[in-house]
């Protein structure tokens, strides 16, 4: 059997699966950092919530990262994928249109992606910003700083000193989460290569790459996040 | 020097029948004071008689349950909610009256993300909203001032504890404060670090500050202060000059006190 070398199965000329690999690359990194990004706004307000709200919002909050730690985060892809194209396809008989619509992968993916991450994110806020000295933000409520000033100036910068290495681990978990938004045909990296696992016949050699991508992304974003933590963390004293 | 000003001189603080629980333990029961421009009011008390409290209560870091704290001729206007709490009835006002009260604190609490410049031109800069460079230039002098202006550059964790509270004071003396606030400056620090912020404090009394002073330093309450307040279980026990209070006080708590 003659097999093709699998250098040119891989590569980026006529033929090979380079461009479709890296294009998937690139949209893994997308849903991740959408799915980052929203997580990190929820995250915000769920600690925000569970740290200065009334009764009622911080029942709401508790719910919502009790929910979300207790159901496998591939059903809530299927839940907004399934979910948001039977919406979807609602609206669309509505106004007159037939059968089913699907609901754009990436925007369920990204969704699903950042509640999940959010209920890690609020947990990670509300430990950084117990552990923001108190005494800090005292002298910036006596000198005359309003809430806002406050929050931009002086909690936020402090509470991301030490959220940033929690933040780290769930941008991990984020990008290998991203994997699983693969079901709902989104073309990114693990889609991609099931894909050209599947028309060359060389599935170790393709997951192999994939694997090789990941890890890859996820070293080269580390050490990104090593350097904001060094920039976040200025001022505090190394023995 | 005792910092003693004429009667005429404008009152700076006046504070009137101030009252304050915790829960059930009801901490101030009734505290009047003032201060007239250019006084030192050092306020004694042993531990857990309210001086604190005192102090948080008149820039509303505690919310007072009732009586009224006026800076300058300004008065914090307050007012009750429908289950009879008392809150300030307008932020901005009190966030003003805040930013002409320099607060200093016992553990200093400089921002320990920012350089100790980046501390001082913090508040002109974005709650005084003065031109940078302004605020720079008269941080520096403040920096020059309280000994410190090399450590410009230096983040807090890499000071000692007296020149951290010293920068604490250059960072409350950048508002142009009508009073400054002390709250034991010099109880976390080292015995041979202390001196050091007493100087400091001694020179802003000789200038003519207005400031009240929570202090265990009876050296300083003595010798600098104008006049002396001492607290016991919520109550003014005692209020007068120095050289007379430390010497035929009345109050059999009062000389216990400073027996030690
Ligand atoms: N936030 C608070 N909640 C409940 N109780 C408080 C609070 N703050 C102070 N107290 C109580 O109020 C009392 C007076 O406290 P305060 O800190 O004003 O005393 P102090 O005179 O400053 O004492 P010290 O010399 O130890 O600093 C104490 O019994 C203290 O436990
Ligand atoms: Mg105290």
């Amino acid at each position: 059997m003659n097999q093709p070398d699998f250098l040119d199965v891989i590569s980026f000329g006529p033929g090979g699966w380079g461009a479709a690999l890296l294009a998937g690359a690139w949209m893994t990194v997308l849903i991740a950092i959408s799915g980052f990004l929203i997580g990190s706004i929820i995250g915000t307000f769920g600690a925000w919530a569970k740290i200065s709200g009334g009764r009622t919002i911080r029942a709401i909050a508790d719910g919502y990262t009790t929910v979300l730690r207790g159901i496998p985060d591939l059903l809530v892809i299927y839940l907004f994928y399934f979910g948001g194209s039977a919406a979807v396809t609602a609206i669309g008989r509505f106004f007159g249109s037939e059968g089913f619509i699907g609901f754009p992968g990436f925007l369920a993916g990204a969704l699903a992606v950042g509640i999940t991450s959010g209920a890690q994110q609020t947990e990670v806020f509300r430990g950084a910003f117990k552990a923001v000295h108190k005494g800090e933000i005292e002298a910036a409520i006596a000198c005359g700083m309003s809430r806002a000033l406050r929050f931009r100036r002086i909690i936020a910068p402090l509470t991301l000193r030490h959220a940033l290495p929690g933040m780290g681990n769930v941008w991990q978990v984020v990008l290998k989460e991203s994997a699983l938004v693969s079901i709902t045909g989104v073309a990114e990296l693990l889609r991609q290569a099931q894909v050209g696992a599947g028309s060359t016949g060389m599935p170790f050699n393709f997951y192999v790459v994939a694997g090789a991508i990941y890890l890859t992304i996820s070293t080269f974003s580390g050490a990104l996040l090593q350097w904001s933590e060094r920039y976040f963390s200025r001022g505090v004293r190394r023995n | 020097m005792n910092a003693q000003v004429p009667a005429t001189t404008p009152m700076a603080l006046d504070v009137k029948d101030l009252h304050k629980s915790f829960g059930n333990v009801e901490v101030l029961k009734g505290i009047s004071l003032r201060a007239r421009e250019g006084e030192v009011v050092s306020i004694l008390g042993s531990s857990g008689s309210g001086k604190s409290t005192l102090l948080r209560c008149i820039n509303l870091l505690e919310v007072p349950d009732s009586g009224d704290v006026t800076v300058g001729d300004e008065t914090i206007r307050m007012q009750r909610t429908r289950d009879g709490k008392s809150r300030p009835a307008d932020q901005a006002q009190v966030e003003r009256i805040r930013s002409q009260l320099g607060m200093v604190f016992q553990s200093f609490n400089l921002w320990s993300h920012k350089t100790i410049l980046e501390n001082v031109i913090e508040a002109p800069i974005h709650v005084q909203k003065r031109p940078r460079k302004e605020c720079v230039e008269e941080a520096e002098a403040l920096l020059a001032k309280v000994g410190i202006a090399e450590k410009r550059d230096h983040y807090p964790s890499h000071l000692s504890g007296g020149q951290q509270q010293r920068a604490a004071i250059a960072r409350a003396l950048a508002m142009r404060p009508k009073v400054m606030l002390f709250d034991e400056p010099t109880s976390a620090l080292d015995p041979e670090l202390v001196g050091e912020v007493l100087r400091v404090m001694r020179g802003l009394a000789e200038e003519g500050r207005t400031m009240l002073v929570v202090t265990h330093e009876m050296g300083f309450a003595r010798d600098v202060s104008s006049r002396v307040v001492f607290l016991h279980k919520g109550l003014v026990e005692e209020d007068g000059r120095p050289e007379h209070v430390f010497v035929n006080s009345k109050s059999e708590r009062f000389k216990q006190f400073i027996k030690g």
